[in-house]
């Protein structure tokens, strides 16, 4: 039975079209995936169908569930929908609970603001609920408050809130984008559970094909406001009838053409680094408890090569990053570049600093918003002193990684994610450095986007001979573009090898439930379209 | 909103227009008594009427609004040229023993009363328009340094200050490239907040009589004077009271508006 029918949503915020003639069909306890790159309007449309859209929204079409149409709802009887028909999580697990109420009241309100239940009624309700979505009594009572909970826990209670009136809809905006690889495969475990056993319906949006390849009924692609290809997902993802429905397979799978070209020289060696932090005192007087983040790590980076760091958050990897760069300075062990110590204070000499250099992850918080592009990029100049001709350096950098000279000019805002990445990549290049660490600095771009920054990673090894330290949680990533791999751990590296070895053949157990946790697309599916390798666009 | 921008920027310009004027022209002598005109209602000859000496109590606004606004302009500045390296300074060093020295030293400051002080300094070294402005540029130290520390604390955690590092930049040259000039729209709405208060402190101290002295005009003691004969002659009281009121109210409109203005995390709320 349909449960949800959108027929011909469009949507309009201050003029500007954003959404045009979305329709779709959802059945009562099916899992919906919505599928798209950022800015493609997953998003508002599950905004629209809970009236939630900032303000200048102007909307039109219908949303018909259980005989009524959502969109024509008034606020109040839309307040009677959210939470009791329709419940949402939402992708920020850190931001979506109140940090000032207790897990158990904020569960419990729900109930109680829709006048399903008393207090008490409630608090053994919300008990139920958290019990049901893996926080058991004698671990998470409910008294506790948001921050004494990890992210993955934390998205426990969103479900739990989410789903604690039994909504027939549940919506769920990339509710494991922020997590990690082990707890997102929890989280999706979990989710595939309780739809099963409530007969909820679900609307997951997200941007990963594979957690839609391994939990969606239907899938539906959308490209600036539309739905280009809606299917069942074993067909939607066999044919991939639609164009960008094939740019996005192929971009998503996509390995650039490398060739490895390791040279024996040590570039980078690391012994026994460790790196401790003060924790807050457990009471006034009490010493300060310390925590390893980097506990002897050592590890050997050659000329050329592209070694991959790859762990969970916490694991220690951010913290021996920074160590690396000579932005902390490790207490115990030693850390060596061109055969020189690398430091945190001025004991490093300029020349060594300079052959070493860092594209970060987020491209919004990278650049000065008040410099010109031609400033970001010669920053690192500092180091080397700046040469005369430095403008023209600046231009062919920037023409180098994609981008035009005439960028110099521009400010920071002008550009996008994957620009802003390009630039990234022209200001570390500048200084001609033999070593450029890449702090997950293709995470947070859209996959059509990441597929074009590999292969211009992949083409400046080969032309400049860089050596990369590839620092990121993501796994396919790691395994595209580079020759051998680290897995970290609570601070210790656990397994280190050849890339493909590690992938195809794990030794530390944790590297099995990691490559086992990553959601994949059934291989058969992917057989007979386009071989991934081609046409990425 | 915007409107409270324009109103307060309209009040502050008038303020600042009247101090300027009154550097080249009055329509009266301020230091010339004329008993015989005194404590006149206002007329085509005396706009705002005349006090008890007879003087004309529209010049003697002009002028005071040069002694407020001196005196207020001259204390943010020390508040921001010491406030600001000491934020910087502190968020440089952050956690640090330095930080540390700094901060509780701000406290310290911020612990005592700051008119209470202001009159103490005064009454030590004797009442000046050169101490009041001491006196209330000490205390704008402590607002301009947290503010500073504040801004400057959430910019460090940027990737763009761990680029600079990367790029071998040291804290100090991070601090003046990076961090000032973004932190600037912070600064210019506290200096905002802080002139009309330096404003309203100025108008204590000289109400007091521990500010600017006789005969320079200052609407603080214009007040004063004019207490005695209130019900004789309102008007008197009246002027400099509203002087000091739209000043200051001005000023935090525009302050205010400034804050909505160039805040971007309020930008986006709106």
């Amino acid at each position: 039975m349909t449960l949800l029918s959108v027929e011909n949503l469009s949507l309009a915020i201050h003029g500007t079209p954003i959404l045009s003639d979305v329709s779709f069909r959802m059945e009562e306890g099916e899992v919906f995936g919505l599928v798209g790159e950022s800015g493609s309007g997953k998003s508002l449309t599950a905004l629209s169908l809970m009236q939630l859209l900032p303000n200048g929204s102007d909307v039109m079409g219908r949303a018909v569930m259980g005989g009524r149409d959502l969109l024509e709802l008034s606020e109040q009887a839309m307040c009677k929908v959210r939470g009791a028909e329709i419940g949402m999580i939402f992708q920020e697990p850190m931001t979506a609970l109140n940090p000032m109420q207790r897990i158990g009241d904020q569960v419990a309100e729900t109930l109680i603001v829709h006048g399903r239940a008393t207090r008490s009624v409630a608090a053994r309700v919300a008990r139920e609920k958290l019990d049901r979505v893996g926080l058991a009594a004698e671990r998470f009572p409910l008294s506790l408050y948001p921050h004494e909970l990890s992210g993955g826990q934390r998205q426990r209670v969103s479900i739990a809130l989410a789903v604690a009136l039994r909504p027939r809809l549940l919506i769920a905006d990339e509710p494991t984008t922020a997590l990690d690889v082990t707890t997102q495969a929890q989280i999706l475990d979990l989710l595939k559970g309780l739809v099963a056993e409530e007969r909820m319906a679900m609307l997951l949006i997200t941007h990963d094909l594979a957690v839609v390849a391994g939990i969606a009924d239907h899938v539906a692609v959308m490209r600036k406001g539309r739905i280009v290809e809606a299917d069942r997902t074993e067909a939607l993802f066999r044919t991939r009838g639609h164009d960008y429905t094939r740019r996005l397979f192929a971009a998503s799978s996509h390995v650039p053409a490398r060739q490895p070209q390791t040279r024996a020289e040590p570039l980078l060696e690391v012994r026994g680094a460790v790196r401790e932090y003060l924790l807050p005192r457990p009471s006034p007087f009490a010493p300060h408890p310390k925590l390893r983040a980097v506990d002897g790590v050592s590890f050997t980076l050659s000329e050329g090569e592209s070694l991959g760091l790859v762990g969970e958050s916490g694991s220690g990897k951010s913290t021996l990053t920074r160590a690396v760069l000579g932005l902390d300075e490790v207490q115990g062990g030693r850390i060596r570049l061109l055969g020189r110590d690398v430091h945190a204070d001025r004991r490093m000499p300029d020349d060594l600093r300079a052959a070493m250099q860092v594209v970060f992850q987020d491209p919004y918080g990278s650049f000065d918003p008040r410099w010109k592009v031609e400033r970001l990029v010669a920053e690192p100049y500092h180091l080397t002193g700046r040469p005369a001709d430095w403008r023209a350096r600046v231009a062919a950098a920037l023409e180098e990684v994609g981008l035009e000279a005439t960028d110099a000019q521009k400010y920071i805002h002008e550009f996008s994610g994957g620009q802003r990445q390009r630039i990234a990549i022209a200001r570390a290049l500048i200084a001609r450095p033999r070593l450029i660490v890449l702090d997950e600095a293709v995470s947070a771009l859209d996959v059509r986007v990441r597929a074009q920054i590999l292969d211009l990673l992949a083409a400046l090894q080969e032309s400049h001979g860089l050596a990369y330290l590839f620092i990121s949680h993501d796994l396919s990533v790691v395994r595209a573009i580079t020759d051998r791999v680290m897995v970290m751990k609570a601070g210790r590296i656990v397994e280190e090898g050849a890339t493909e070895k590690v992938f195809a053949d794990p030794a530390h157990d944790y590297t099995k439930t990691l490559i086992a946790a990553t959601p994949v697309i059934p291989a058969e599916w992917m057989n007979g379209g386009t071989d991934a390798r081609d046409a990425v666009v | 909103m915007r409107g409270g921008l324009a109103l307060g920027a309209a009040l502050a310009s008038v303020a600042l227009l009247a101090a300027a004027v009154s550097a080249v022209w009055t329509p009266y002598d301020v230091t010339a008594l004329a008993i015989a005109e005194k404590l006149r209602e206002p007329s085509a000859a005396h706009l705002l009427g005349t006090d008890h000496f007879g003087r004309d109590i529209l010049s003697m606004l002009m002028v005071g609004a040069r002694t407020s606004i001196a005196v207020a302009l001259v204390a943010v500045g020390i508040g921001m040229g010491v406030g600001v390296p000491l934020g910087l300074l502190a968020a440089a060093r952050r956690g640090g023993w330095l930080d540390e020295v700094i901060m509780r030293g701000n406290d310290l400051v911020f612990a005592f009363p700051s008119l209470v002080i202001a009159i103490l300094i005064t009454a030590v070294f004797g009442p000046s328009a050169v101490n009041a402005i001491l006196a209330i540029g000490i205390f704008n130290i402590p607002v301009f340094a947290r503010v500073t520390r504040g801004g400057a604390l959430s910019l460090w955690t940027l990737d763009y200050i761990r680029a600079a590092q990367v790029a071998g930049k040291g804290r100090a040259l991070i601090s003046v490239e990076h961090i000032l000039p973004n932190i600037l729209n912070l600064l210019i709405v506290q200096g905002t907040i802080q002139f009309s208060l330096g404003i309203l402190a100025e108008a204590g101290l000289s109400y007091v009589g521990l500010g600017a002295q006789p005969p320079t005009p200052s609407w603080g003691r214009m007040l004063a004077e004019a207490q005695t004969m209130v019900t004789l002659a309102p008007h008197v009281a009246i002027f400099p009271g509203l002087a000091i009121v739209l000043t200051v109210v001005g000023l935090n409109l525009m302050g205010d508006g400034l804050r909505d203005l160039l805040d971007p995390r309020l930008r986006r709320a709106r």
